[in-house]
């Protein structure tokens, strides 16, 4: 069984999955994106299984396509990985399964900008469409402060700043959880504990385990389902609990970091990871 | 010995070192790239863009 990682940067996440792959007996070959040149209808590359690891959102969604053409099994597939990267399908998958998560609108102009906030009331949270890490967040408190970043998108941002992605701000207890799934399966979740309201590790959160509930587990297996078309998937949800003791899904991300997660959680996750991709490579031999 | 091209410091090389690996500089921050193990290379890595993340 030949598996390959894509990733261009190795970060502690890349090193810790090929030892994972290595220690179940089965030594992932390193694809860097930056060297493909595929031709199209005859690229064939020799691997069985490509876990998708790019740090290039953009990259990783292109190499996925090419991947999948040569008929090579994909975790997560483009198909997933397509509605986790753009927050705008995410919410769309969510909110056609019925998945909580925050009130959230599109607009497509500063003026359509302004009403969907106002609709909602402040403060609200704007969030680029295709983005990571906690950035380029904005929390918006009142008018001022709506036309300010508006103006800021419309005259600096580029083509996909001008689309709005607009969401009611959660009052959270100074924490959301992040809940790591493989398959539909939650094998374990953290809080991120922070007093600023964007609780991203990467923007200094600092994480301890969270049990995982009941609730969790459902929330999170309808959620992944939700964005993969049913297949289920590696998927990392940020949930808020909200005031009103709903669960709700915030984000999903089809490329987790989960560095700081593994002694938290006292659970091994790329050892998880390797064993669902060998699995899912089995499975797709058998089938073939 | 491996320097960093930015600034001159001597790099910490750990065990098992990767390519694409980073290593930041001790000294100076930056970030380097490994691009070639044998002889150990290093380059700036990218800089970070608008769709990196997770």
């Amino acid at each position: 069984m030949k598996i390959a990682i894509l990733c261009s940067r190795v970060r502690v996440e890349e090193k810790l999955l090929f030892e994972a792959f290595e220690t179940l007996g089965a030594p992932a070959l390193r694809i860097d994106e930056r060297e493909i040149a595929a031709r199209i209808g005859e690229y064939a590359p020799q691997v069985d299984l490509l876990l998708e690891r790019s740090i290039s959102a953009s990259a990783g969604l292109v190499a996925l396509q090419l991947f999948e053409a040569a008929g090579v099994t994909t975790l997560n597939t483009h198909r997933t990985s397509e509605t986790c990267a753009d927050k705008i399908r995410t919410s769309i998958a969510l909110a056609r399964a019925g998945v909580d998560q925050p009130r959230t609108e599109i607009a497509f102009s500063t003026d359509a900008a302004i009403e969907a906030i106002e609709r909602i009331g402040y403060p609200v949270v704007m969030k680029p469409p295709v983005g990571s890490w906690g950035r380029l967040l904005a929390r918006i408190n009142d008018r001022d402060a709506a036309e300010a970043v508006l103006e800021h998108k419309e005259v600096l941002g580029g083509v996909g700043h001008n689309i709005y992605y607009i969401q009611e701000f959660i009052e959270k207890p100074q924490r959301d959880i992040r809940a790591f799934v493989i398959g539909s399966e939650t094998i374990c979740a953290i809080y991120r504990t922070s007093p600023h309201w964007i609780t991203n590790t990467a923007r200094g959160g600092v994480a301890t385990n969270c049990p995982v509930t009941d609730e969790i587990t459902d929330i999170c297996r309808r959620a992944a389902l939700a964005v993969s078309g049913g297949e289920g998937g590696i998927l990392a949800l940020d949930l808020f609990e909200a005031p009103d003791g709903r669960l709700l899904v915030c984000e999903v991300n089809h490329t987790m970091e989960f560095r700081n997660s593994i002694t938290t959680t006292g659970v091994n996750i790329p050892e998880r990871m390797a064993r669902y991709a060998l699995e899912q490579a089995e499975a797709r031999a058998v089938r073939v | 010995m491996n320097t960093c091209i930015e600034c001159g410091a001597e790099l910490n090389i750990p065990t098992g070192v990767m390519m694409g690996e980073i290593l930041p500089c001790p000294d100076c921050g930056v970030e380097l790239e490994v691009t070639n193990l044998t002889p150990l290379t290093v380059e700036l890595a990218p800089q970070e863009m608008e769709d990196w993340g997770e």
